[in-house]
Parts: structure tokens; sequence; C-alpha cells
């Protein structure tokens, strides 16, 4: 491998991180691509593995060709190292760099590869996972994220049940329901928390008709015309408020939403289901971006400039930890991102800059019309768990809050338990934040002003005989 | 069965013919194919659950589907804490619902 | 509009960390009106940042010593009296005695231990030396290099934040008033220069007295008052791993632990601390390094806690860390905390500096600092936590003696 050149390191392989890294090796850098999963494309490209090559994989997928020529043009270029099944695990500041640990192997595995890099320059693109908040019930078997479903049925070809129902805020149910109807499955409804009011101020007058972000537009109109022909009715203001069944899923309530999200008394009626696929939007995987010290906005992404810099020297960020924008913003934003990081010029991506602002158009319609609003909560019961790990329900939680007087998330994540378990409050974190009305930069950590509950210097649980078998000095930095 | 693997024949994905995978849950054999998660293949033979929580004794099976929630930790040959749903299944993979309550002859819990 | 927060009281606490919240309640039980201010929330910085180990296995013959012994049957005693006033409902402080063991390797490490362990009992601990069979009796998963131990049934062990909520509910109960969000910027002062009360970020609070419990900031919140403390920051590192079937049943720790906290040296110390807790998980402490309040990350670090304790229990190298974090232990040059009166300014309290050790000493030091401010008895003899002890004058000439 060359010398000399700027070595850029690519932290995630999903559209944001494949279009940094082609962009950096154009401009000219050394690039190493990471990602913890054991093939390319991310939650967008998500596809079945090279164990079960699909014939026709493109039919679940929009651009699946734009993907085959990024995955392409980086294998084939000796400048670029891909490496596969590589989680990061942590990042350090050491004096004046940064420092990037990684084990590769088998996820959760014991002795695991060590791989040490000290990049030049990094590029953060980990994506965000999808937030559903509790309704009761939401802890039964046959209860999915929507993510989840998306995922099974393109990297999996698993059907999550026969009869389905899809809820939550977004534009994202709409390929969440098209994918479980390419499994088979009858999709019950689609049942969109916003209300027709709140569609109407974010998106003119429906999500799929957008000025604009004209590539978008175009797959969420297929999406429509597909559940269409399937008739599969798509209902704003409505949502699961609880899922029942014994051991499993076999019915949900669906309610009427007012403005504020809070369930319309009288207007609940039982359907049905044997799955229940459920997200309300998207929350950054920010562990990396934090433990490198970039800032964060009040709405909790990752601070940009126009050349996708953080506020970090050294680290650039693309893709969905700086907004929620799809896969088009990502795309844009990784160009930028990786042709900046390697020092390039970014008038060669004048293109992807132009896209970048649409897809930024995108993004804030998308919160205006689909952000979560505070009448959730009107759907609890004190018996609804909050906490999936440690089982710490709603009631036990305002208890403690009376109890013990503290509204503060740290101190309330330990005499409840809730957020404590391996999940780390990925899943509740902000759900308790937004119960506990601390603010989000609460969870004092030393005192300090501290990111909060997004703030996991370990990114993922490392098994301890790994972290013991660390060389005890800074190694090596290859590839 | 209300999760399923579809059949590959009527597949309009066409993935590549089976290559059979068994793997042992609880002492019972289940098959899958290879190139699936433990996860995929335990959804795609109809169970949706394999893990007991600790505290409520309550069933759980996937929830993310992406490696994030921890919902789906199995023990996988003697290893606990393996996400299912990011791990792929191996012929002859040995998996166990880790938060069942201890079997006989091993340590009592901690308790006060 | 920020709420302000003027008010007087008899004594203003700075600080409603463990140590701030048991002087609370002392003070409150004991009739005297008392608020507490913090400049973030209860029990959130150091005290959520450490472990709760109530331990007298580490402490040599000496003054600390003799406070843990006092602090430690406080703690036994508070477990009900805390639960009995707070009810059920109210998050269990999860005291546990269960006992600690130290573990040694070498042929020199247990002479050491048994050295060590028989100035202990001369001072009145328990400490009861046991062979390698029996150690493995106790804790059948040691590893097999474990050639001898001591066996400490006096130590125990509480959950800091639940035990710091349940002092400060307790001192609430008892008239207190506790305010958070609230920092304290400067003094007030009296005729004569005498501290009367703190200026704060939301207004001003008079007493007629003030405490600091500032924790690792205590020398700040002292400068700012016009005072001065020597406490600095010991920056330790803190290992969870994910809950599982307990396998390890006491605090186990290797035979390195009290050679680290009787060291002053900057450079890292580290030897396990080893335990579970009720919520399943196993901690594994912890680290020394004085760096100041650098809150980075160190890898290198983590992997030297974790070799201790695989090398202590080798069942654990399997085993998945879910978490590490980190504190600042508020540490005293001479290893002792510091409660009294400040004979340079008048009106001012410490009850600070209790470096690895704030938990355990917490109650005992709500007591000493009440008995002295409301000149009742007190348990033990308070003079050598004094803030002009010898051992924290300054060496003013050369060849001044330390006492
Ligand atoms: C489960 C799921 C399914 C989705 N499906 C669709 C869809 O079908 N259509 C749609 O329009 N949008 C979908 N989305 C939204 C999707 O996130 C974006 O459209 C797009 O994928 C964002 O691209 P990205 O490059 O920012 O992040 P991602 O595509 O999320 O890529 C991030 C990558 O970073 C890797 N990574 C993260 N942290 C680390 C680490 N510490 N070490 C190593 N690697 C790491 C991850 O493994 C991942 O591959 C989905 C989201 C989720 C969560
Ligand atoms: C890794 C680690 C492990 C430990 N393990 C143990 C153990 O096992 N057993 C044990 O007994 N001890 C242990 N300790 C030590 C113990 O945690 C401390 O001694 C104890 O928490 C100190 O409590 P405190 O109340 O003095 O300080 P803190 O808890 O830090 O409270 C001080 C408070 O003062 C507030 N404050 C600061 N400045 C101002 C201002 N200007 N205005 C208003 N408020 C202000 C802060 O916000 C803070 O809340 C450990 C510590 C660490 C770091
Ligand atoms: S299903 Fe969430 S981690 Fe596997």
């Amino acid at each position: 491998m060359s010398k000399g050149l700027r070595h850029v390191v690519v932290v995630g392989a999903g559209p944001a991180g494949l279009a940094a890294a082609r962009a950096a090796a154009e401009a000219g850098a050394r690039v190493t691509l990471l990602d913890a999963a054991d093939g390319l494309g991310g939650q967008y490209w998500r596809h079945l593995p090279a164990a079960r090559p699909a014939g026709r994989e493109h039919v679940l997928h929009h651009r699946w060709s734009t993907f085959g020529e990024l995955s392409g043009a980086l294998r084939a270029n000796p400048a670029v190292t891909v490496v596969e099944s590589a989680q990061v695990w942590s990042l350090e500041r050491p004096d004046g760099g940064i420092r990037l640990n990684v084990l590769v192997g088998e996820p959760d595995a014991v002795g695991r590869a060590v791989l040490v890099l000290e990049p030049d320059a990094l590029v953060l693109a980990t994506g965000a996972h999808d937030r559903t908040l509790p309704f009761p019930g939401w802890q039964l078997p046959g209860v999915y994220s929507a993510g989840a479903a998306q995922a099974l049925a393109k990297g999996e070809r698993v059907a999550v049940g026969r009869r389905v129902v899809v809820a939550g805020a977004g534009p994202f149910l709409l390929p969440v329901a098209s994918a479980l109807l390419w499994t088979g499955a009858t999709v019950v409804g689609v049942h969109e928390a916003a209300g027709p009011g709140a569609l109407a101020r974010g998106w003119l007058s429906r999500p799929w008709e957008l000025a604009g972000a004209a590539g978008k537009a175009g797959e969420l109109a297929g999406y429509v015309g597909e559940l269409a022909r399937h008739r599969v009715p798509w209902r704003p203001g409505e949502a699961v408020v609880a899922a029942h069944g014994d051991g499993q899923v076999e019915a949900v309530t669906i309610a009427r939403l007012d403005e504020r999200w809070a369930p319309v008394a009288g207007t609940e009626r039982q359907v049905e289901a044997d799955a229940v696929c459920v997200s309300h939007g998207f929350t950054p995987r920010l562990e990396l971006a934090v433990a490198a010290g970039c800032a964060l906005s009040p709405s909790r992404f990752v601070v940009v400039d126009d050349a996708q810099a953080t506020s970090v020297p050294g680290v650039w960020a693309a893709g969905e930890i700086t907004g929620i924008g799809g896969a088009d913003a990502a795309l844009a934003e990784g160009a930028v991102a990786g042709t900046a990081a390697a020092g390039g010029d970014l008038g060669v991506v004048r293109v992807a800059v132009r896209a970048r602002a649409r897809a930024r158009g995108f993004a804030a319609r998308i919160e205006a019309a689909h952000g979560v609003r505070g009448g959730w909560v009107r759907w609890l019961r004190d018996d609804t768990v909050v906490c999936r790990c440690e089982e710490t329900t709603y009631g036990r939680v305002r208890e403690v809050v009376e109890l013990t007087g503290s509204h503060e998330t740290r101190s309330v994540k330990l005499t409840s338990r809730a957020g404590l378990g391996p999940c780390q409050a990925r899943m509740c974190g902000r759900t308790l934040q937004e119960l506990l009305g601390d603010a989000p930069g609460g969870d004092s950590d030393a005192g300090g002003t501290a990111p909060g509950v997004d703030r996991r210097p370990l990114v993922v649980p490392v098994r301890l005989g790994d972290l013991a078998s660390l060389p005890s000095t800074s190694a090596s930095t290859s590839p | 069965m209300t999760s399923q693997r579809i059949a590959v024949e009527r597949d309009p994905v066409e993935p590549g013919p089976d290559r059979p995978l068994t793997i042992w849950v609880d002492g019972e054999p289940v098959t899958g194919t290879a190139g699936q998660t433990i996860a995929g293949v335990l959804l795609g033979a109809g169970r949706r659950q394999w893990r007991t929580t600790r505290e409520g004794g309550a069933p759980r099976g996937v929830f993310c589907g992406i490696g994030v929630c921890f919902d789906c930790l199995v023990e996988v040959n003697g290893l606990p804490d393996v996400r299912a749903c990011l791990r792929r299944a191996q012929d002859g993979d040995v998996v166990a619902d880790q938060g069942a309550p201890p079997s006989g002859g091993s340590l009592p819990e901690v308790t006060s | 509009m920020i709420e302000r927060v003027d008010v007087a009281a008899d004594v203003v606490i700075v600080g409603a960390g463990i140590v701030g919240a048991a002087c609370a309640r002392a003070l409150a039980r004991a009739g005297a009106r008392v608020t507490v201010l913090d400049r973030v929330a209860a029990a959130s910085a150091t005290s959520a940042h450490g472990e709760g180990n109530l331990l007298v296995s580490d402490k040599g013959p000496g003054p600390e010593l003799e406070l843990a012994k006092v602090s430690l049957r406080r703690w036994a005693h508070l477990a009900d009296e805390l639960a009995d006033e707070l009810g059920p409902l109210f998050p269990s402080i999860e005291h546990e005695a269960k006992g600690g063991l130290v573990v040694v390797t070498s042929a020199d490490g247990l002479d050491g231990l048994r050295g060590f362990a028989e100035a202990q009992r001369a001072a009145g601990v328990e400490a009861v030396e046991v062979t390698a069979e029996q150690a493995r009796e106790l804790e059948p998963d040691l590893a097999p290099g474990v050639v001898g131990a001591v066996y400490y049934p006096q130590d125990a062990q509480v959950q800091p934040v639940a035990a710091a909520e349940a002092l400060l509910a307790s001192a609430r109960r008892a008239g207190a008033v506790v305010r958070t969000e609230v920092e304290v910027t400067g003094p007030l002062l009296g005729d004569g220069g005498r501290l009367t009360g703190v200026a704060t970020t939301r207004g001003e609070v008079s007493a007629g007295a003030v405490v600091v419990a500032a924790g690792p900031w205590s020398a700040e919140v002292a400068e700012r008052l016009g005072a001065r403390i020597a406490v600095r920051p010991r920056r330790g590192m803190v290992l969870v791993t994910t809950p599982m079937r307990q396998r390890v049943r006491h605090k186990v720790y290797d035979g390195d632990y009290f050679a680290a906290t009787q060291s002053a040296g900057a450079e890292l110390q580290t030897s396990a601390v080893i335990e579970s807790t009720r919520g399943g998980t196993v901690l594994i402490g912890s680290s020394r390094e004085q760096v100041g309040f650098d809150d980075r990350l160190s890898t290198q670090v983590l992997a030297q806690l974790a070799r201790r304790a695989v090398a202590v229990f080798p069942f654990l190298a399997r085993t998945n860390v879910m978490r590490s974090y980190l504190g600042f232990r508020p540490y005293m040059p001479d290893h002792l905390p510091v409660i009294g009166p400040d004979p340079a300014l008048p009106g001012l309290w410490f009850a600070t500096g209790h470096e690895g050790a704030g938990v355990g000493l917490a109650p005992a030091t709500g007591d000493l600092l009440a008995a002295g401010m409301l000149g009742l008895a007190a348990a033990v003899d308070p003079r050598p936590y004094a803030v002009d002890r010898p051992t924290l004058r300054p060496r003013v000439a050369h060849g001044e003696a330390l006492a």
C-alpha cells in the first residue's frame, strides 16, 4: 500500500459511507472502509448474503445499479481496503489525533482479530436505527420495529407474519409495507400518526407529491401505487396504541390521534394480526461522533458545515447521523464528505452539493410532518414496559420520580434500572428523557456538560478476554 | 406458522438453491439454509421467541433486527450474549435460551 | 424567567452527592434548617460514577479505618431505617453485607497480605485468613493460581445513587430543602469577614454556616468562597458486564488493592475489585490516575482492568462488557477526608476529600459534621480530619517535619 498518501478511514458502508469512500479515493487518498456487517450496503441496500446470491435482487431495491457501481468501484480500486465484519468498538482521542479500535470477526465472538487505526481523516457514516415509542404489549413476540421487518424481508427473505399491521410515522413506513407485500404477507393497514394537518404543513398536500426532492418523490409514489394495487389502506392520524396476545401478538388496538398524537377516546378498534411493525422515526448512531467530541444539534444530530466537516478537526460526517434525509441525501453527503476528507476540490462534486441541498429540504419536511408529538404518552399505562431490557414499567418510572424528586436521567436510570440493560438505553433513552422532561443533554457525566444518553464509550459489548488481550502499546496501523 | 421463510421456488427475488443446515435449539433440530442468521433460521421455521427475560420470565425474540436492541440474545455453542439477528448460523450450532432459570447443578442465584 | 432561590437557612450545603446528602440528613434530623444546593442534579456527579463498596479491608490502622468502622455499622442500620421511613416503593439502597475476599497469587503477596491483616486485626477489623481451598469454597470460580486469601466479613456494598437519593429524601422529610441546577458562585460576607451565605446563579442564600461538600470540585468552590483546600481529582474507570447468572458471590479483590490506595503516585494504577450487583451485572473497578478532569476514554486502562479481573476469575474472559464509565475521586494528598470548620474563614465548613471511600464514609461524615456544628458528642475524635492538620500544612521551610 502506498505510503505518504492521506489515509482516510470511513466507518459505515451504507449509501453515505460507500459514496464517501469512493469520493475520497477519487480525490487521491488511501481509503479504509469499515463496516460491522459482513456485507456492504447498509440498511438501504440490505440484501441476501453471498451464500444465497439472488438472481433478481433488484426487484426489492431502488437504485440497485448505483450500489453495484459503488461497491464495484471500491473493490476494484487498489487504494481502497474494504474490511467487513469490522466492528469499531471504541474511539480514543490521544493528544492530537484519533484512534479507532476495531475487532474483526463474527459478531459477539470471543477472540476476534484486533485492528487499530490512526487515520489522517475520519468519515463517520454510521447511520441510524429506527425508533419505536413504547405502547402496551410492544414487548410481545410478533411486535417488530419496522426496520426489523424490512431487514428480515430483504436480508433473510423471511416474512414476519401473515396478517401484518404497519404503524408509526414517516415515509419509511411505505417501503416497509412494500417489502412485506414482497414476502407475500397481507398488510392489513398502514397507520400514520401524523394527521392530515401536519402532513399538509410538511408536504404541501400528500407525502408522495413532493416538490423538489424528485428522486425520493418518484420512489414514494411508486410505493403508493403498489399499496393501492394491493388495496392496503394508508390511514393518517392513527396509531397502534396496544398489542394483545397470550405469549405473542394476536391483535392490536388502533386509535385515531389528535394533533398532539393523543388517542381520541372512543375511536379504538381491535384488529386481528399476527405481526405488527412499528417505527416512529430514526435515532442516529452517535457513539463514535460523541466519543470524537463532535458537537450535536439540539435535535441530536451531528452538526456539519457545507463540506460535511464536524466541529472536530479531521472528522467528517455524512448520512443519517447528520439528519434523516433518506438514501439520496446520504449519497450526496457522502460524496462531499469523502472529497473534503481527502483534501479534494469540492467543485468536482458540485452535482452532489446541489443534490444535498434538495435532500435537506426533504429532511426538514419529514421532521415537520412526522416528528414525534408529546401526546403519545397518553397511550401508556402504568404497566407498560418502557425499558425492554430491564422490564421497567412506566408506572415504576413515575413512582421513582415522585419518590426521589429527581428528573435527571442518570439518577432515574440508576434508581429505576430503566436503560441499564444490554442495549444501553438505545431503545428507551430518548423516551426516558421525554418522559422525564430532562434536557436532551441531561444525564450529566461527571458533572460536566455531556451528550447525555448518547454517550457510550463502548460502542458495542466486548468480551472481557478480548479487552484483556489488547496489545499494551498502540498497535498496528494497517491496513 | 406465523413467521416463515419464503420458499425459494415462490420467491420473486430468486435466491440461490437451498443449502440446508441444522441447528439445535434447546435440544431440538431446526433446519435452515446457509447464509441465514440464527434469527433468520428460527423465524424462518416459525419460531419467534427464544429468550426468557430475567425478571419477568417473558418470552422474547427479534425486535430491531439489526443488532441494537439486544432482545434476541442467545447462547451459541456455550457462549452467551450472542445477537441472533447478526450471527450467521453454522451447521450444528447449539443454541440455548440464556435467560432460562438455572438448571440443576448450576450455582444458586445471589439473592437478598 | 428563572426561579430565584433567595432563602435563609441555618446551614447551606454545597453539593448534593452522597456526602452532602449524608450531612443534610444528619443536620436536618438534629433540628437545623438545611438548604442543599447543586449545580447539576442530585446524586449525578462522582457519586453516580463510582462503585458502592463499603470497605474495611482496604484500610490500614489509622483515622480512616476508625471512621470506616463506625460508618459501616451506621450503613447497616441506615438500610433498615431508610427502608422503614421511605417505604417499600422507594428504590432500595441495595445494602448487602456480603463480605470481601482479598486473594493473592504469589508467596510474597501472601506475606504482605498476612502482615496487613494482622495489623488490621489489632485495630479491631475482622480479618480471617483462609487457605486456597477455603477461598475456593467461598468463590468456586477463582483462578487456580490463587495461593491464599483473607476474608473480611464486615465488607458490604450499597447502590450509591439510590443511597444518596434515599438520604436526601429522608433529609427532606426532616425539613431540608434541596435545590438543583443552582451553582454557587461566591461568598456572602458579614461583619469581620465571616461567611454568611453564598451567592448563586439564582440568587443569594444566607446562612449561619456553609458546608463545602462538592467532591472533586471542592477546591474550586472553596476558592470561590475565599478559602483553600487541597482536593484534587483522581480518575477511576469501571467496567460493567452484561447481566448473567451470578458466579461472583462476595466482593473479591486482588491483593494489590491496598497497595494502590496507599500510594500517591500520579501514574496509572489498577487493581481489580470484582463484585456482582443485584441487577445481575458484574462490576470491575477501578483504576487510579491523576490526570486532572480529563474524561477521555483510555482503552489501555480498560485493558489493564480486564487483565486483572481475568487473572482472578478466568471465566470472566468470555463475558461481555457492555459499559464503561469514569469518575473523579476527590483526592487529598494525605488520603484522609476533611471534616470540620475552616479556622481561616469563620462560617465555612468542609465535608470532602474522601477519595475512593466517600460512599462508605458518608454516614459517619454526616454525624461528625453535625456533632461539630451543633456541639454534640461525636463517635470519633474529630481532630485527625481537621483542615489544619499537620499533614496538610504547606512545607514552608526546608527540613520542617511532617508530623
Ligand atoms: C433497518 C432499517 C431499514 C431501512 N430500510 C430502508 C429502506 O428500505 N428504504 C429507505 O429509503 N430507507 C431505509 N432505511 C433508512 C436508511 O437508514 C437510510 O435511507 C440510509 O440507509 C441511510 O444511509 P447511511 O449510509 O447514513 O446509513 P446506513 O445505511 O444505516 O449505514 C450505516 C452503516 O454503518 C455501519 N456501522 C455503524 N456503526 C458502526 C461501527 N461502530 N463499526 C462498524 N460499522 C458500523 C452499519 O453496520 C451500517 O452498515 C432503513 C433504516 C433502517 C434502520
Ligand atoms: C471509579 C470510582 C470508584 C469508586 N468506588 C468507590 C467505592 O467502591 N466505595 C466508596 O465508598 N467510594 C468509592 N468511590 C468514591 C466515591 O464515589 C466518592 O468519594 C464520593 O462519591 C464523593 O461524594 P461527594 O458527595 O463528595 O462528591 P460528588 O458526588 O461529586 O458530589 C459533589 C457535588 O457538588 C456539586 N458541585 C460542584 N461544584 C458546585 C458549585 N459550584 N455549586 C453547586 N454545586 C456544586 C457537584 O455537581 C456534585 O453533585 C469511587 C469513585 C470513583 C471515581
Ligand atoms: S433483534 Fe435487536 S439486537 Fe437482534
